[in-house]
């Protein structure tokens, strides 16, 4: 079984591109030219110079030495909380604002949850001197105005969304919306693994350095490429398609997505996609998401806004469905005692996002002489006000 | 014959309506598809509301939203819509967005769309290929038109492809846009509606996107079957409420 994309988008019977016939030309233009792109050498050459000098990669792949005394296995952490911007976001917009050159694209727009992915994107936009629109949804930019101020140091316009629930979803469907409205000149950088094809398949190839590092450092550290288990948390997914992917089709390899309960997977109040979805279309691509029995998407909840997302990529929900991955879910309380434990005994303190993923450390017993890798996908500094109010600091 | 081509055989321009079913009311729906047949439009489509409608303005994004606030849904409209035949003869398409259809169940909808009386089906994010890959045996069983769109950008091999596929008429939209634009229609539209009719294509076609008034119309219907009303049908039944359709189709014709 193939766990990566098919030329039509789909991951076994997930993917695809549902979109209106207004986005064809532009997605179609996409689907015919990344790869040939993305295998040229020069932009390869310019891919890696960015990446090594303007993101600071390789990030290290650091053994956490108390963490793996306290759960009493060998626990390696993927630092991607040092990438510039302070998430594996950038890899992404470096990869997908050099797409858009290539394509002859002199307007990007994105959306934004949290506001990372639109730092990430208004900083490539910036570096480049391209115009960068940024949808963002009502009320997260009233719940993340730190990083609604970077996007405008950046020079980007944040535009609010205002219709639906004025969340990342809304935001999401806003910058399509734009999309419609500007074919010819505008590229669409989209933040994770989700929309129509050929996205998740160009941000996962865009994302996959994470697993090729990990490989050559832990063969380095360990002398083998492989660990025992890689873990990551997953929102739309594209840290977990990074860190996976690598390693898909090597089944001595486990691979555990984390998703957010929320305050429970029963409470109503939960992104846990793979435990609550079914099979439908969202943002313009067949997968698992969280809807009423009509087919309205419904909005979820998490406590970090980057996993807030009520679909899961399509590479994911077959990861699910075909039993590839392990899909555990995490709810609010275990993820905040988790980063507070990450801080306290490493001196790291995590983005909420992967916090969930080191709760698995709680769930799951590995053995002494596993090796487990967890992708560190980023850094609080943006979760402080969280962290601030939760635990009364 | 399904009603859409004998209304297409009749020759003269088709006034289209759309209008979100469960708005401005929940109960709202048969009233507005009689009285709009009362006042000589051709052919409506029933806007089956979803949560997150891509391809929409914000008029028809609020009336969607409202709509379901109200509590309509997929079973409440074919309730609605059961004995609709006995008071409509006008050629009636359901135009929605796919997941409902979908969670729905592709064979079930359309044969309830038949047992009703609809005509055809707009889903714009239902794509050609898998159309005609998974569904299209299923519309023909049930005897429903699917309607695919068109835009400026659409290359003309694809649209070969789409008149190719298609079996009653073909939706043009009108320019680069979500639905509700109302720029009016330059240079640019009329030279894309004439290059669209030079290609003499087997379905006839039928403008939507961004009519509001008589010169509109007018404008989308020179090279055209007909043309499509929707954000401002809603913007006026927003504002006036149902009791005024008259008033809004004369101002069209
Ligand atoms: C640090 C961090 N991790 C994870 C995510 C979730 O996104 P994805 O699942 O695409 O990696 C986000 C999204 O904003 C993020 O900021």
């Amino acid at each position: 079984m193939s766990y990566n994309a098919d030329e039509k988008g789909y991951y076994g019977e997930f993917g695809g591109a549902f979109i209106p016939e207004m986005l064809y030309p532009n997605t179609e233009e996409l689907r015919q030219n990344y790869i040939q792109i993305m295998e040229e050498p020069s932009f390869k050459k310019e891919f890696d110079h960015l990446l090594q000098d303007y993101v600071g990669r390789p990030t290290p792949l650091y053994f956490a030495k108390r963490l793996s005394e306290k759960y009493n296995t060998k626990i390696y952490l993927k630092r991607e909380d040092l990438c510039h911007t302070g998430a594996h976001k950038v890899n992404n917009t470096i990869g997908q604002i050099l797409m858009a050159k290539k394509l002859g694209k002199n307007r990007i727009i994105a959306e934004t949850g949290a506001g990372q992915h639109g730092v990430a994107t208004a900083t490539v936009c910036a570096l480049m001197g391209i115009e960068c629109v940024v949808y963002m949804g009502e009320i997260d930019i009233a719940r993340q105005a730190p990083n609604v101020a970077r996007m405008k140091m950046l020079g980007a316009e944040v535009r609010p969304a205002l219709s639906g629930s004025r969340t990342l979803k809304d935001a999401t469907n806003e910058a399509i919306r734009d999309w419609i409205n500007n074919p010819v000149d505008t590229h669409y950088i989209i933040g994770s693994v989700v929309g129509p094809h050929p996205y998740p398949d160009m941000v996962a190839r865009f994302q996959s350095v994470i697993s090729q590092e990990i490989k050559s450092q832990l063969k380095e550290k360990e002398g083998v490429e492989n660990p025992d288990y890689v873990i990551a948390c997953v929102g739309g997914g594209s840290n977990a398609a990074g860190a996976f992917y690598h390693y898909l089709d090597n089944p001595d390899v486990g691979i555990i997505a984390v998703e957010a309960a929320g305050k429970g997977i029963d409470s109503g109040e939960s992104a846990a996609t793979s435990a609550l979805g079914k099979v439908g279309i969202i943002h313009g691509s067949k997968t698992l998401l969280m809807q009423t029995p009509d087919g309205q998407i419904t909005e979820p909840y998490s406590i970090s806004a980057g996993l807030d997302y009520p679909g899961v990529g399509p590479m994911h929900a077959h990861l699910f469905r075909s039993g590839r991955g392990e899909f555990i879910s995490i709810t609010d309380a275990e993820a905040m005692k988790a980063g507070l434990l990450l801080s306290k005994l490493e001196g790291i303190i995590p983005a909420i996002e992967s916090s969930h993923a080191f709760a698995i450390l709680e769930q799951k017993t590995f053995k002494p002489d596993d090796i487990v890798v967890i992708n560190l996908s980023g850094r609080g500094d943006k979760d402080l006000d969280t962290y601030i109010d939760y635990f009364k600091l | 014959m399904n009603r859409i081509n004998q209304k297409l055989k009749e020759g003269k321009k088709i006034l289209s309506i759309y209008f979100t079913a469960g708005y401005p009311k929940i109960n709202d729906t048969v009233k507005i598809i009689e009285d709009l047949e009362k006042n000589g439009v051709d052919l409506i489509e029933i806007g089956l509301p979803f949560s997150d409608p891509l391809a929409d303005g914000p008029t028809i994004q609020e009336s969607s939203t409202a709509a379901l606030k109200n509590g309509m849904h997929t079973e409440l409209l074919f309730e609605q819509l059961k004995d609709i035949r006995k008071s409509v003869s006008i050629p009636l398409i359901i135009m929605g967005y796919f997941n409902p259809v979908f969670q729905y169940g592709v064979e079930a909808f359309c044969k309830r769309c038949q047992e009703i009386g609809i005509d055809g089906l707009i889903l714009p994010d239902l794509p050609l290929d898998v159309y005609l890959q998974d569904y299209e045996a299923t519309f023909k069983k049930y005897g429903l038109i699917n309607v695919f769109l068109i835009t400026p950008q659409t290359s003309v091999k694809r649209i070969k492809e789409i008149d190719a596929a298609s079996t009653g008429f073909i939706y043009m939209v009108s320019s680069a846009s979500t639905t509700g634009a109302t720029t009016g229609f330059g240079h640019e539209q009329q030279a894309y509606f004439e290059r669209i009719a030079a290609l003499n294509l087997k379905n006839p076609q039928i403008v939507g996107f961004g009519i509001n008034n008589a010169e509109t119309f007018d404008q989308a219907t020179r090279t055209t079957a007909g043309a499509i009303i929707g954000s401002a049908f809603i913007k006026h039944l927003n504002r006036f409420g149902i009791d005024s359709i008259p008033d809004f189709i004369k101002t069209i014709r």
